[in-house]
């Protein structure tokens, strides 16, 4: 399997076989290839654009329009798995201009609890991280928030949070100790909650 | 900054160098020097309000361009703001003190449920810094807390920041309640936040989406200017 580092900076390539592609966020790779391995989907293959993204929403779209351009003719069909991701209704209307399917919901951390749910809860001083983002951290955060070289901006990027919410795919107390980390050094209380694959598994079953 | 800067005493520069020099340690996020160039600045007899537009105001509108084009990155901005913001905290009483020319007044916060306030932070300091009047509502405001300031404030503009896909369609909230009060024209409302973009901005009934503090300074200072004209027509 690639490594974090890979998926967050290059993602991950087709192996080019099956009928249908899935075009995703290399945050959500080895998710995908667990479920598919758990249901045998062999049917699907999977093309990850660099999880990095998630920190620019602004480059999804042309990326996921870039990626399904370029794979359509070789699939039967294509089906994108990002959520909006923070790109204002802008990958939804991309999408089906291109005629293709995406997840729905506002972004994975929906997904993984599930969309309606999620809303329900209202928790707007929450901040969430998932199995691929404790492990990546420092790439996703700590980093490109500038707390590596400049840590008195903490409060200024977090002072309104109150939690960190760490929506836990998988059973694994080594990760959950690093996310209690996490949460210690932005200053935030912790919680985790299982959610297991969540939409995610239902979504990709239809395709 | 190169190390020979640690050489560099302020108070031994004349104005321009000094100010040249206020830039550079704006860039690098050094209050504590900012700070001190202030004070220099004020004790040489300069008005606060020069010390503001000439010093801090063109130091930022530097980091401001470099954030646009890529150079400079969101943490070096925020350094960037702090190290103004320590100037304006010096300046502030004294630019009450001695009247300086106020160019409109605007209202903004964060919509409701949305607690990301660095982008309405950074809008809210710029415009101050360009010459408005600004009211901070703070995070996570309601339709009501906007048009209760709106009217008790006898603002001009309205901004609205978002930083939510699922949060930003508060705009619109508020935008049409405004219609429905019948006030929707009596103010500039500008947009803002990363998920927004320009079509957002004209779906929900902004004046203007605003990419970034800068773009929200010009824009501000050219609608009101239109408001103003438009009012000496109808005069």
């Amino acid at each position: 399997m690639t490594s974090d580092t890979a998926l967050t900076t290059q993602g991950l390539a087709a192996k080019g076989a099956g009928s249908v592609l899935l075009i995703a966020c290399g945050a959500l790779a080895r998710e995908i290839l667990a479920l598919k391995a758990a249901n045998r989907w062999d049917h699907l293959d999977l093309q990850c654009l660099p999880a990095i993204l998630h920190n620019s929403p602004a480059r999804i779209v042309p990326a996921v329009r870039d990626a399904v351009a370029k794979h359509r003719d070789a699939y039967d069909d294509i089906f994108v798995v990002y959520a909006d991701c923070g790109t204002g209704g802008l990958l939804q209307a991309a999408c089906a201009q291109m005629g293709v399917q995406m997840v729905a919901g506002p972004h994975c951390y929906a997904f993984f609890e599930g969309v309606d749910a999620f809303a329900a809860r209202d928790e707007i001083t929450a901040f969430y991280l998932t199995d691929f983002l404790v492990r990546q951290f420092d790439a996703f955060v700590w980093g490109p928030l500038g707390l590596d070289r400049h840590p008195e901006l903490r409060d200024m990027y977090f002072g309104n949070y109150e939690k960190l919410v760490y929506q836990a795919q998988t059973d694994d107390a080594d990760l959950t100790a690093k996310a209690r980390d996490c949460a210690a050094r932005l200053g935030l209380a912790f919680e985790r909650r299982f959610t297991g694959y969540g939409e995610l598994e239902t979504a990709l079953a239809t395709v | 900054m190169s190390d020979e800067d640690h050489d560099i005493i302020l108070s031994e520069l004349n104005d321009e160098d000094l100010v040249a020099q206020m830039f550079d340690d704006l860039y690098d996020g050094m209050k504590e020097e900012i700070e001190e160039g202030v004070n220099i600045l004020i004790a040489r007899g300069w008005p606060p309000y020069r010390v503001l537009t000439e010093a801090l105001v063109g130091g930022m509108t530097i980091v401001g361009h470099d954030f646009r084009d890529g150079i400079l990155f969101v943490p070096e901005v925020l350094l960037a703001a702090n190290a103004m913001k320590g100037g304006m905290f010096i300046l502030k009483p004294l630019l009450i003190a001695t009247g300086a020319p106020r160019v409109g007044k605007m209202v903004i916060g964060t919509v409701k449920g949305d607690i990301h306030d660095i982008g309405k932070n950074l809008v809210g300091m710029m415009m101050e810094g360009a010459g408005f009047e600004v009211v901070d509502l703070g995070i996570n405001n309601a339709v009501d807390a906007y048009i209760d300031a709106l009217l008790a404030e006898d603002a001009d503009i309205l901004g609205m920041s978002a930083l939510l896909t699922t949060t930003m369609p508060y705009m619109k909230v508020v935008i049409d309640t405004m219609i429905e009060k019948g006030i929707r024209d009596d103010y500039i409302v500008m947009v803002g936040g990363a998920p927004l973009n320009e079509e957002f901005g004209k779906a929900i009934g902004a004046d203007a989406y605003c990419r970034d503090a800068a773009v929200a300074v010009e824009t501000a200072k050219t609608l009101i200017a239109r408001k103003h004209n438009q009012g000496a027509a109808h005069a």
